[in-house]
C-alpha cells in the first residue's frame, strides 16, 4: 500500500517538476532579457540611429523597418486570410473535395519551415516575379524589382502568416450564432448581404485577433527575410517598396553574431531583444484578451 | 454545414414569400418573380471570387513545391548531358536521405563519368566535406544532414518528456492556480521569437553550460538542441494536452469506479487512450526542430564537422541555407545546392506533418468511436 502511494506521489511529483521547469525557463529568459536590456533602453535609443559603425546609437531604422514590414504584410495577407476563412466557414460544403484541399493546404503552409519560405521568396518573388517585371519595364537592363526588397520580404511573410489569420478568423466566424444568420436571411437578405452585414461585422474582433497574431509572428520571424530584403545597415530609411530595410530580429542576429566587437555592443543587443520581446508580448496579450472576449460572447 | 446549406435554400424561398408585403413597396409589386429563387449575378460572382481567393493557399503550396525544386533542378539536369546511364540510377535519389546512401554503392560508375568539371555533381553531394567556397568546392551534404539530426535528436529527447509530463500534470493533477500559471507560461514560451531564444542561448546558456559541463567548444550540438527544445516544448505540450483532455470522461470515470487512483488512471488509462495524439505531437515537434533556423544558426557554432560527437559544433541544413544564401551568386551550383537542401527540408517536414495530421484526425477519432 505504501509502495502505491510512493509511486503515486512520485508520478505527480515528476510531472509537477516538468511543469515547473517550463515556468522557470520562461521566467529566467524574461528576467535575463529585461535586466540586461533595461539600462540601455531609453527614449534616445528608440528614436536614434545607429552610430559609430553600429556600436552606439539607437535602433529607430530597425523599428521602422519592422513596422513597415508587418503593415505591408497585413495589407497583403489579411484580406486573403479573411476571405479564405469566409469560404471555409460559409460557402464550403463538407462533402466536396475543394474545402478539404484548401484545409490541407493551410495546414501544410503552417508546417513549412520558415527558411523554406525564404527560399520561395527568393525563387518566386525575386527571381521570377521581380525579374519578370524588370524585363517587362526596362528590358532587364535596370535591376529594380529583381533584387531583395521590402515588398518581397513582406509578401513572403504574408504567406508565412496566412494560416494564423485563417485559423483565428474562422474560429471567430464559427462563434457567431446561427440565429443571427437565419434572422438576416429571413428578412430577405441574400447570402452575400448576410455575410457583409451580419457575419463580417460580428467577426471583426476575430479578424483583428488574426491580424495581431500574424503581426506578432511576422515581427518575430527572421529566417524568411534573411535573403529577401533585410539589410545589415542602411544610412537612410526605406522610401520605396523596392528598397531594402533594417529589422529588429535581424538586427539582433547580426549584432550578436557578425558584429566586429560583440562584447562592446552587448547592451544594444539586449535592449533590442527587449524591444522585440515587448512588441510581441503586447501583441500576443491583446490577441489573447480579444480571443477571450470572443469566446465569452459566443457562449451567450 | 451541409444541413445548414439545405435549410438555407428552403428558407430563402420562405423568406421571399414572407417578404411579399415589403417586397411590394420595394420592387413595385413585382411579386411573381420574388416567389422563385432568382439567379443573382452579383451573388454568383461573389461566390466565385471568394472561392478563387480561397484557392490561393493551395496554389501557393504548389508554387512552393515548384519553385524550390525548380531552383534545385539544374544539379540534376546538368547531369543529363554527361551520361544517360547514371541518370536512371539517380532518378530515385531525388532529395531522399536514405536514397543518397544507396548511391554510395551504385555511384562508383558515376564517379568516373562525372568527375570532370568540379561542378556540384551527385557524387559530390554524398561526400563528407562541406566546403562550398574554395578552389575545388565540395558539396558533401552528409555533415549537414547528420548535423540536423544531431540537434533534432537532442531537442526532441529533451523536450518530449518535459512536455508530456507537464501536459499530463495540467490535464490530470494540477490545481486550478497551477494551471493558471502554466498555461500562460506555455503561451509566452510559444510566443518568444526564435531569434530571442537563439540570443539567450548564445549569450547566457552557452556560458553557463560551458562552466557547468566543461565543454571544449562553447557552441555545440548539445547546446543548440537544448535551446531548440524551448521552441519544441510548446508544440508537444499543446497537442498532447489537447488529446489528453479529449479522452472521453467515460474512460476515466470507469477507471475511478474500479477503485483506481488518480495517477493509476492517468498512467494506465488516459495516457494509452491518447497515444495517437501524443505520437502526432512528437512528430510535429521533430518537424519544427528540423526546420528551425535562427536558434541553431546562433547556438550551434555552424562548423560542418562530420562526426557523431554531440559536444562538437555542428552546421545544420537550415542554418547552412540561412548563413550562405545571402552571399551566393544567383544560378551558381552552390545556389542550386542550397535550394536542394531546402527541398529536402521541405519534403521531410511535409511528410512528418502529413503523418501527424492522419494520426490526429483519423486514428484518434476511430479509436474513440470504437468504444
Amino acid at each position: 500500500m505504501t509502495r502505491k502511494i510512493l509511486i503515486g506521489n512520485s508520478v505527480i511529483g515528476i510531472s509537477a517538476m516538468s511543469a515547473l521547469i517550463i515556468v522557470l525557463a520562461v521566467l529566467i529568459i524574461m528576467v535575463d532579457i529585461v535586466v540586461g536590456g533595461w539600462s540601455t533602453l531609453s527614449w534616445e535609443f528608440l528614436i536614434g540611429e545607429p552610430k559609430e559603425g553600429m556600436t552606439e546609437g539607437g535602433i529607430f531604422p530597425a523599428i521602422f523597418g519592422t513596422f513597415l514590414l508587418v503593415i505591408i504584410m497585413s495589407i497583403a495577407g489579411l484580406p486573403v486570410g479573411t476571405i479564405t476563412a469566409i469560404y471555409l466557414s460559409e460557402y464550403a460544403s463538407q462533402q466536396s473535395i475543394l474545402p478539404r484541399i484548401i484545409r490541407f493546404a493551410v495546414n501544410t503552409l503552417a508546417g513549412v519551415p520558415a527558411i523554406v519560405f525564404g527560399l520561395f521568396g527568393l525563387g518566386f518573388f525575386i527571381q521570377f516575379v521581380g525579374n519578370g517585371l524588370d524585363k517587362l519595364f526596362t528590358g532587364g537592363i535596370e535591376l529594380k524589382w529583381g533584387q531583395p526588397n521590402i515588398l518581397w520580404a513582406s509578401m513572403t511573410m504574408a504567406l508565412l502568416t496566412l494560416p494564423v489569420v485563417i485559423v483565428s478568423v474562422e474560429e471567430a466566424i464559427r462563434a457567431i450564432p446561427r440565429e443571427q444568420r437565419e434572422a438576416s436571411l429571413a428578412l430577405g437578405a441574400t447570402k452575400w448581404q448576410t455575410i457583409w452585414k451580419v457575419v463580417l461585422p460580428h467577426s471583426f474582433t476575430g479578424i483583428l485577433t488574426g491580424g495581431i497574431l500574424a503581426v506578432s509572428r511576422g515581427a518575430g520571424e527572421v529566417a524568411p527575410i534573411l535573403f529577401t530584403g533585410a539589410a545589415y545597415f542602411l544610412p537612410k530609411l526605406p522610401n520605396s517598396l523596392s528598397d531594402q530595410f533594417m529589422e529588429l530580429g535581424y538586427h539582433i542576429y547580426i549584432m550578436s553574431t557578425q558584429s566586429p566587437d560583440v562584447e562592446a555592443t552587448r547592451g544594444i543587443q539586449y535592449a533590442t531583444t527587449l524591444v522585440l520581446l515587448l512588441l510581441t508580448f503586447t501583441l500576443n496579450f491583446s490577441a489573447i484578451f480579444l480571443r477571450y472576449k470572443i469566446r465569452k460572447t459566443s457562449t451567450l | 454545414m451541409n444541413a445548414l446549406g439545405s435549410v438555407e435554400t428552403s428558407e430563402n424561398r420562405q423568406t421571399e414569400i414572407n417578404s411579399h408585403n415589403i417586397g411590394e413597396k420595394k420592387y413595385g409589386g413585382n411579386t411573381r418573380s420574388l416567389l422563385r429563387k432568382r439567379f443573382r449575378i452579383g451573388e454568383f460572382l461573389v461566390e466565385k471570387f471568394i472561392t478563387v481567393v480561397a484557392l490561393i493557399s493551395f496554389v501557393m503550396i504548389i508554387l512552393i513545391f515548384v519553385f524550390v525544386f525548380r531552383e534545385a533542378s539544374p544539379i540534376f539536369l546538368s547531369k543529363e548531358q554527361d551520361a544517360s546511364m547514371v541518370i536512371e540510377e539517380e532518378q530515385e535519389t531525388y532529395g531522399e536521405i536514405d536514397g543518397t546512401l544507396r548511391v554510395t554503392t551504385s555511384g562508383k560508375s558515376s564517379l568516373e563519368t562525372s568527375g570532370g568539371e568540379g561542378k556540384g555533381t551527385l557524387k559530390n553531394l554524398i561526400g563528407t566535406t562541406w566546403q562550398p567556397i574554395s578552389e575545388q568546392p565540395k558539396y558533401g551534404l552528409l555533415p549537414l544532414i547528420v548535423g540536423s539530426f544531431k540537434v533534432t535528436i537532442v531537442a526532441v529527447l529533451f523536450a518530449t518528456p518535459i512536455a508530456l509530463l507537464a501536459a499530463l500534470f495540467t490535464a490530470m493533477f494540477a490545481p486550478k492556480w497551477a494551471k493558471e500559471v502554466l498555461k500562460p507560461s506555455i503561451e509566452i514560451l510559444a510566443g518568444f521569437p526564435s531569434v530571442v531564444i537563439g540570443f539567450f542561448a548564445l549569450i547566457v546558456m552557452a556560458t553557463v553550460f560551458q562552466n557547468f559541463f566543461g565543454f571544449e567548444y562553447r557552441l555545440n550540438a548539445f547546446l543548440g538542441g537544448i535551446a531548440l527544445s524551448l521552441a519544441v516544448i510548446p508544440i508537444i505540450f499543446t497537442v498532447t494536452e489537447d488529446s489528453l483532455s479529449r479522452v472521453p470522461k467515460v474512460l476515466t470515470e470507469a477507471s475511478f469506479a474500479l477503485g483506481a487512483t488518480k495517477w493509476q488512471t492517468a498512467i494506465f488509462v488516459v495516457f494509452p487512450a491518447a497515444t495517437p495524439g501524443i505520437f502526432a505531437a512528437i512528430l510535429l515537434g521533430i518537424g519544427r526542430a528540423f526546420g528551425e533556423t535562427m536558434i541553431v544558426m546562433m547556438a550551434t557554432g555552424n562548423a560542418a564537422i562530420f562526426s557523431v560527437n554531440f559536444f562538437e559544433p555542428v552546421r545544420t541544413m537550415s542554418a547552412t541555407i540561412g548563413a550562405e544564401m545571402a552571399e551566393v551568386i544567383f544560378g551558381d551550383t552552390h545556389y542550386n545546392i542550397l535550394f536542394l537542401i531546402g527541398s529536402i527540408l521541405f519534403i521531410f517536414t511535409f511528410t512528418l506533418n502529413a503523418i501527424a495530421e492522419v494520426f490526429i484526425r483519423q486514428r484518434l477519432m476511430k479509436r474513440f468511436q470504437g468504444l
